[in-house]
């Protein structure tokens, strides 16, 4: 029952929002959507943790071996929260921002969380197939209409890339489909597919490519900095904290488990990627003088030790993925929050035109100091707890010859982020205030609500993760499994 | 047969309607109550009720697969004529002659996809094109329709003559038309089979525009009345491609593995060049000329996996194309103005034009949610079920990825773009019509049991 609510209540209330022509009304309404949806949410992670709650199996294709499963398990569970509670924050954050033509705006912005919804709960992959890509038309539409000067073009870039890669993996999905044993798309099946290591050995590409151009991983990421740049601050919120989880989200359920030999076997060639994406984009990202592509190219780098993680498959490390996955989550999502208060009262995000922001609005630079040292994974703050289990597990990983330098070279990526961030704290916040920035006010209620709801969300993650790595314990276990079962000796 | 006998005689109604009425609005209330009585006699036949007992030895078999492909055929045709049948009446003054000849060829239609035998094909195939001919000319003050008319004709007749060829090849060495005669045999190829073979492929390869037997495409499609263009594109195309794969299939089905590659080849040559072409036109109407060539390369995979799979997924894609395309070009036929700029700005005065056309462009484009995805999805499937081909599936889904770029250029023009005021005028009849048809096109692509139930049954 949860799981159909989660992606039936923004879905309509979605649809119903193009008709809702006034502005006010329309937030309100998409506040008071993803309010509810938040609350089935929480609902489904505290009270209704039956079995039949979280589970929900209907009858779709029975003729092509598809049906309509959707469930929640850990890694579900951590996924749909983060998607549940990133909508209401940055619609309550992007509250004052006025946008053309708002009924459509919000209607899209719902449609894409349903979208989103759908891929983290899907059980089958035919199913899983159409929510990938229901996430990304909203996403498209939100982007091309709404965004910069370079909307069109660059929009276009984004979903090129992402349909190149979508379509690959309908041919990878399809191919597995054949090789199942009853020709059915549940995931069950394709853990049970047999294929041969040379098969395995394609198909991995085939699926990979459409996760890594998501994520994305180098060298697919050359459409991120773009749109996150040209995208309208709440989209880019939306592709940043959420959709970006996609990909991390589809190895982890759709490609280690279902081909371990091969997700084994190209588990260097991976780590390889991802360490290289690392240093480079935490290299661009020093030069950047935009703050949102600042922001996105630290947020390649960061991603990019997630999906290293995962690929020299550790417990520590897929754990490590788990609640890291919420916390990038959130914390991006905060980073963004700060830029767009920015942007909206000065009309720019160049670093080297601000300055001195702190003297004129406290409270703004306690709160992102605070979202910028857990983007730096400091002590106590939540980012801490995740990275330092994400280290820890490439550095103690047993299957990966390489962990010792894909670990070395990850770390120098924590100093590097440490550099550019509070490189950019420096010149944005401190120092003297400019003719520009003189004028600058606090922020205000709304904004320091949300701000100061998402600091608390950091501090007590960081100092009690606990709950969190229950809820995912069974997930990694069973990933795990599926992975050493067929471990090749 | 219910359909060939009531198509001919109503082919005939409407040349003779004209006569008693001057009414634009009788002729087409007369036109589409044949389609509708079209498609209850074939729905009846499906049912096993035959109005006519002719005895016609062999030479055509009215199957299952024949008959689910005439009603989508005949429903295509029937949306059809509610969006576009307005639209015929500008072209020029004689109505009546347009709807006869639609029903004419309607009968050619159902004689392609029904054939048994050699000659049947010809003649079906000769039924369908003749009267396109003339459709294509009706502009008669407009050189470009003339010229198209001609080329058409010219080639056509040319490829024609081709399949005789082939035909008697293949009558040479097997010593009959019967297709069922035809597959009998060793399944060996010898030169005089392999040369019919050859024609014959090539031939049919012309009539679906498939590269490099595409050039008279766009030129034809873009210089015909564009109400005409359109049917031209889709029913004829799809009725094409089902005669294609009966003769491939029933005829030459045991020689499977000799002509495979020639069909991949001609399909990868298909997908790419009219892809790539698509990406390069300034005037919507030729781009769609070239996606239809590029979205007959899809329907060819059918052909080149020849498996169950295939045969339903062909019949589910002509389904999904017409109907997408019907819909395309029933708003095109509005604008003044073809080429992308002409789109500039339309959803802010045309809004539910553009919505309806963004549905059918991201059908023709194949995302989910929209009955173009299930149908790519079954072309997919069926060639990867065949396993020898894996490398036009992949062909398959970059060329997918490139027809993209051109038809979201129309969307990024619609509603992306701001254009000065190109004033369409649209009844709200016709908005109706266009929001019903936008609502098939997304639920077969989201239930499509119905359509699937069918054809999983049928076949």
């Amino acid at each position: 029952m949860i799981p159909v609510l989660l992606i039936v209540i923004p879905l309509l209330s979605g649809l119903a929002a193009f008709f809702i022509k006034q502005e006010k009304s329309v937030k309100t309404w998409a506040v008071f959507s993803t309010v509810i949806t938040l609350a089935v949410s929480l609902l489904g992670l505290t009270v209704m943790k039956k079995a039949t709650d979280l589970h929900t199996d209907v009858e779709w294709l029975p003729l092509l071996g598809s049906r309509f499963t959707v469930g929640l398990d850990g890694m579900g569970q951590i996924l749909c929260l983060l998607t549940a509670v990133a909508f209401p924050m940055i619609f309550l954050a992007t509250w004052n921002a006025s946008y053309k033509k708002a009924h459509n705006f919000f209607a899209f912005m719902l449609l894409s969380q349903a979208g989103l919804m759908g891929v983290f709960l899907a059980y089958d992959a035919l199913l899983f197939y159409f929510f990938w890509e229901l996430a990304l038309i909203p996403a498209y539409f939100l982007c091309s209409t709404w965004g910069g000067e370079k909307r069109i073009a660059v929009t276009f870039k984004f979903f090129i890339y992402t349909f190149i890669g979508s379509l690959l993996m309908l041919v990878g999905i399809i191919y597995l489909y054949l090789h199942t044993p009853d020709q059915t798309f549940a995931l069950e099946s394709f853990y049970k597919a047999t294929l041969t290591t040379k098969e395995q050995g394609w198909v991995f590409w085939l699926f990979f490519i459409a996760f890594a151009v998501k994520m994305p991983v180098f060298p697919f990421h050359t459409w991120q900095p773009d749109t996150y740049e040209q995208s309208p601050t709440a989209t880019t919120m939306v592709l940043s904290g959420v959709m970006v989880k996609m990909g991390l989200f589809g190895i982890l359920r759709w490609l280690a488990p279902v081909l371990p030999m091969a997700t084994w076997l190209n588990g260097d060639t991976v780590g390889l990627l991802c360490v290289i994406g690392m240093i480079y984009a935490s290299l661009v990202a020093m030069q950047q003088d935009d703050l949102k592509r600042l922001i996105a190219y630290s947020s390649i780098a960061h991603v990019g030790l997630m999906c290293l993680a995962i690929f020299v498959t550790s417990d520590q490390g897929m754990q490590g993925v788990m609640i890291q996955m919420f916390n990038h989550g959130i914390n991006i999502i905060g980073m963004w929050i700060v830029v767009e208060l920015i942007e909206r009262q000065l009309h720019t995000r160049k670093i080297s035109e601000l300055g001195g922001i702190a003297q004129k609005a406290p409270g703004l630079a306690i709160l992102l100091v605070i979202v910028a040292l857990a983007n730096v994974a400091l002590p106590l703050t939540n980012a801490f707890v995740g990275e330092f289990l994400l280290f820890n597990g490439v550095f103690n990983s047993s299957v990966s010859k390489m962990g010792y330098v894909f670990a070395a070279a990850a770390g120098i990526t924590v100093i590097l982020s440490a550099v550019y961030t509070l490189n950019m704290i420096q010149r944005v916040f401190y120092g003297n205030t400019n003719t520009l920035t003189a004028g600058v006010q606090d922020v205000k209620f709304n904004e320091r609500f949300i701000l100061g709801v998402l600091v608390i969300a950091i501090l007590v993650i960081g100092v009690y993760p606990r709950p969190f790595l229950e809820l995912t314990q069974g997930s990694v276990d069973t990933i795990l499994s599926r992975m050493i079962i067929k471990q090749p000796s | 047969m219910n359909a060939i006998v009531i198509s001919a005689i109503w082919g005939v109604v409407m040349m003779f309607s004209g006569i008693f009425s001057k009414n634009n609005a009788v002729i087409r209330g007369t036109a589409l109550t044949g389609l509708a009585l079209l498609i209850v006699v074939n729905i009846l036949e499906m049912g096993g009720t035959h109005l006519f007992k002719v005895n016609v030895h062999g030479m055509l078999s009215f199957d299952s697969f024949s008959l689910l492909f005439n009603t989508i055929a005949f429903g295509s045709t029937f949306l059809y004529s509610l969006l576009s049948g307005r639209d015929m009446e500008k072209v020029g003054r004689s109505t009546p002659d347009y709807f006869a000849l639609i029903f004419f060829i309607l009968c050619g239609v159902s004689i392609s996809s029904s054939f048994n035998t050699l000659l049947m094909l010809f003649l079906g195939i000769e039924i369908m094109s003749i009267p396109l001919y003339i459709l294509t000319g009706t502009d008669k003050r407009n050189l470009k329709s003339n010229e198209a008319s001609l080329k058409y004709f010219l080639m056509g007749s040319f490829s024609t003559g081709l399949m005789l060829m082939g035909i008697t090849l293949i009558y040479g060495a097997k010593g009959s038309f019967n297709l069922n005669i035809i597959s009998l045999g060793t399944g060996e190829l010898t030169p005089m089979i392999g040369a019919g073979l050859l024609l014959l492929l090539f031939s049919m390869a012309f009539k679906v525009s498939a590269a490099p037997f595409h050039f008279w495409t766009p030129d034809v499609y873009d210089g015909a009345p564009t109400v005409f263009t359109s049917f031209m594109a889709t029913i004829i195309k799809a009725a094409a491609f089902i005669a294609f794969l009966r003769l491939f299939d029933d005829g030459f089905g045991e020689l499977h593995p000799h002509w495979q590659l020639v069909v991949a080849v001609i399909t990868a040559a298909t997908l790419i060049i009219g892809n790539i072409t698509a990406v390069f036109q300034q005037s919507v109407k030729r781009m769609l000329a070239y996606s239809s060539i590029a979205q007959a390369g899809f329907m060819m995979f059918a052909l080149v996996a020849l498996n169950g799979v295939g045969k339903q997924g062909l019949i589910f894609y002509t389904a999904a194309y017409s109907i997408a395309t019907i819909g395309v070009f029933a708003v095109l036929i509005k604008m003044k103005d073809y080429t992308f700029e002409g789109f500039n700005g339309l959803a802010k005065r045309q809004p539910v034009l553009a919505a309806a056309a963004t549905v059918f462009l991201l059908s023709l484009a194949g995302i989910p949610a929209t009955a173009g995805f299930m149908a790519k999805f079954y072309m997919l499937t069926a060639a990867v079920n065949d396993g020898h081909v894996m490398w036009l599936v992949i062909v398959g889904v970059l060329c997918a990825a490139i027809s993209v770029y051109y038809y979201f250029r129309v969307i990024q023009a619609m509603y992306f773009k701001d254009g000065d005021a190109q004033e369409v005028q649209v009844s709200p009849v016709f908005k109706g019509l266009l929001v019903i048809i936008a609502a098939i096109v997304v639920l077969l692509g989201i239930f499509p049991q119905w359509l699937i139930d069918k054809l999983y049954y049928f076949l």
